[in-house]
């Protein structure tokens, strides 16, 4: 029987409601009202249209974004089993320790990585120190990849360790104890119970990393633009709000496309093992 | 008890009356803006605010009169005029360049000054009057002055360049920094190719942009503030950029060097201005007659380093940039300048969606689609895969 909701609940959850409504559900009709209007108020299609000259930026973001969340993967996956293993003294010192940069500017740090990179940088002058050539790092896509992934590696990493503190002990010792040797408990025991960490992850850092815009501009030099430089220029500079809300909308389109792909692979997995478990 | 209140509140309205008398030396009498506030909305970096032993501007002001100044930047005009269009926000000072001032006065978001206010207008130098965007003086008053040069570093520039053409030379390749905003880079180029900076032949436009695109394999990144930064460590080897920051950044590295190609350039003059929507216009034109007053215009001229279009500043002994001719070039060493004038909706449109393209092209177009097509054929693949074992699966139980 379903359950009536009292005037408290109603009361309780009115809040939440009207702020949702005015902060998120009409600010999307706006964006949805901006994309198919002309700057007269007129309805009109040319700004989506227009939007085929910027496919390959939309591809280039999309690209670098699924690049960056597989480096996040490698490196955060492992780094999350080690710490959810340590004892727990050592674990609340390594998630403060992943954690503490995070408490610093976002900006300030990928500024901070510009001087890193430079061709005169930090990191140049200690590799001529040991007689190693100065490569050319700053302006490449690589700096910029790595500066998602400096960036945004800590929602990767948090989400997996809580799923991975979670595991069940017992699963890998019956697993162990059946004749499972160490890739088959990762794969078959320890991945997929963690899975849900993943995707979660996987979430947090693929759609900053497509849309970012600041980190593009710093350490790629501005010389290749990502869609959130398109974005952010239709505001600041050409204040033409309606191709902006246009390109953002098609930009939450695609990214809720890769995320319902996602989700689907997720939920797959999800649910064989459940059924094989039982 | 309500009799002591009053007496206080009057003894405290006498010594707050006062007090500012004897520091504001003009003659009408402004004590009732004590307590107001003013929202001043400026470019970063653009007034003498303290350090190093500096004067502090505002500081001044409100001590002098009373009246809180709430202090904001912005670091573009179109960005400064996206918000006040907006209407998110009241200022009651804004600082725009020439074509943005004629913007606005042709979108009536300027007030008029009440120049009654302003007697410190008269320090104004007359060829800073009349300028093309307030032909009759009324909407703004000149703060700085500036042209766009050429800043090199000695060290890795060895020629002594005269031309806008160094920046298109492929010996200097990953050296160069370019503007990172649309109007100042299409202007470079338009002077390098002798195109009149307000052009509106849409060809004209078509071939600067050209030109930037050949110009772009060799742009080391396109920047706006940052330039310090990297003309300063020595990480580029030239820069367009405003004369008066060159002066900045010479202080922190003496190898720079300094040049007006002679193509010519853009000169622009930076004006203050009261726009529509202002809540306390009295209080924003006591602001304005003290910018324009000798002692602070001469603190100021000294932080910005830009030239200064006020009489008092340029002819007073202690201006330690008297004699700079980057600043203040004698009249036959003059370079050719032009200002920007407002451009009409479809050439701006024009020229941003240009820029767009200039950036939007990237040198790992083809990695991009080999890396896009190799995940989605490894990802379907996979699906595929799973697909069938799990059928297998289900049959085996």
């Amino acid at each position: 029987m379903k359950k009536k909701s009292t005037l408290a609940q109603k009361l309780c959850t009115s809040p939440h409601i009207v702020w949702s409504a005015i902060f998120i559900v009409v600010p999307l009709i706006m964006v949805v009202y901006y994309a198919f209007t002309d700057a007269n108020g007129a309805f009109t299609f040319d700004n989506i249209t227009r939007l085929g000259d910027y496919t390959t930026t939309f591809l280039r973001s999309i690209w670098y974004g699924i690049v960056a969340t597989i480096i996040c993967l490698i490196i955060a996956y492992p780094l999350a089993y080690i710490i959810a293993q340590s004892k727990a003294k050592v674990q609340s010192t390594m998630v403060m320790l992943v954690m503490i940069p995070m408490w610093m500017n976002f900006l300030l740090r990928t500024y901070s990585w510009m001087t890193l990179l430079e061709d005169n940088g930090v990191i140049n002058g200690i590799l001529e120190k040991i007689g190693l050539g100065p490569f050319h790092m700053i302006n490449t896509s690589g700096a910029v990849i790595l500066g998602m992934v400096y960036n945004f590696l800590p929602y990767m990493i948090l989400p997996i360790y809580t799923v991975m503190t979670k595991l069940d002990r017992s699963l890998v010792e019956a697993a162990q104890d059946l004749g499972a040797n160490k890739i088959r408990v990762l794969k078959d025991v320890i991945f997929p119970s963690t899975l849900s960490g993943v995707v979660s992850g996987i979430t947090m850092v693929f759609v900053p990393s497509v849309s970012t815009f600041y980190i593009s501009q710093k350490l790629g030099g501005g010389s290749f633009a990502l869609i959130g430089d398109i974005i952010e220029m239709q505001f600041q500079v050409s204040n033409n709000f309606n191709f902006g809300a246009a390109l953002s909308l098609v930009l939450m389109v695609l990214i809720l496309i890769c995320m319902a792909v996602m989700n689907k692979f997720g939920d797959d997995d999800e649910s064989a093992r459940g059924g094989m478990m039982i | 008890m309500k009799k002591l209140i009053s007496c206080l509140c009057a003894l405290a309205i006498v010594f707050l009356t006062v007090a500012p008398l004897t520091a504001v030396a003009s003659a009408k009498d402004y004590s009732h803006l004590r307590g107001t506030e003013i929202n001043v909305y400026n470019w970063g970096e653009y007034i003498s605010d303290g350090a190093e032993g500096t004067m502090d501007v505002n500081k001044k002001f409100e001590e002098e009169t009373g009246i809180k100044v709430n202090y904001t930047t912005y670091d573009t005009n179109e960005n400064m005029y996206n918000k006040i269009k907006g209407g998110g926000a009241n200022y009651d000072i804004i600082i725009p360049s020439d074509y943005m001032i004629q913007r606005m006065l042709e979108e009536e978001m300027l007030e008029k000054i009440n120049f009654d206010n302003i007697p410190n207008y008269s320090n104004i130098m007359d060829e800073y009057k009349d300028l093309y965007f307030d032909p009759t003086n009324e909407y703004s008053v000149p703060y700085n002055v500036g042209m766009v040069g050429l800043i090199y570093n000695t060290k890795l520039v060895t020629e002594t360049p005269d031309s806008w053409g160094v920046m298109w030379d492929e010996k200097y390749s990953g050296q160069i920094l370019m503007f990172n905003n649309p109007r100042d880079a299409f202007g470079i180029t338009q002077c390098y190719l002798g195109i009149d900076l307000n052009t509106s032949d849409s060809n004209d436009w078509h071939r600067a942009y050209d030109k930037l695109k050949e110009q772009k394999p060799l742009v080391s990144s396109y920047v706006m503030d940052d330039v310090f930064n990297k003309m300063e460590s020595g990480e580029a080897a030239m820069c367009a950029y405003y004369a008066g920051d060159y002066l900045s950044m010479k202080e922190n590295n003496p190898d720079l060097s300094f040049v007006y190609p002679k193509e010519g350039t853009n000169i622009f003059v930076d004006s203050v201005c009261i726009p529509v929507g202002c809540q306390n216009k009295e209080g924003a034109e006591l602001y304005i007659n003290f910018l324009l007053r000798e002692d602070v215009a001469l603190a100021n001229a000294e932080y910005i380093c830009y030239a200064s279009p006020n009489k008092a500043v340029v002819n007073n002994d202690e201006y330690s940039l008297k004699d700079e001719e980057i600043l203040y070039p004698a009249p036959g060493d003059m370079p050719k300048t032009q200002y920007y004038h407002n451009l009409p909706p479809e050439l701006l449109m024009l020229m941003t969606s240009l820029w767009d393209n200039l950036k939007i092209e990237g040198n790992d177009d083809t990695s991009i689609y080999v890396g896009l097509i190799s995940f989605t054929v490894i990802a379907v693949g996979y699906a595929v895969y799973r697909t069938i074992r799990k059928k297998r699966r289900e049959r085996m139980y």
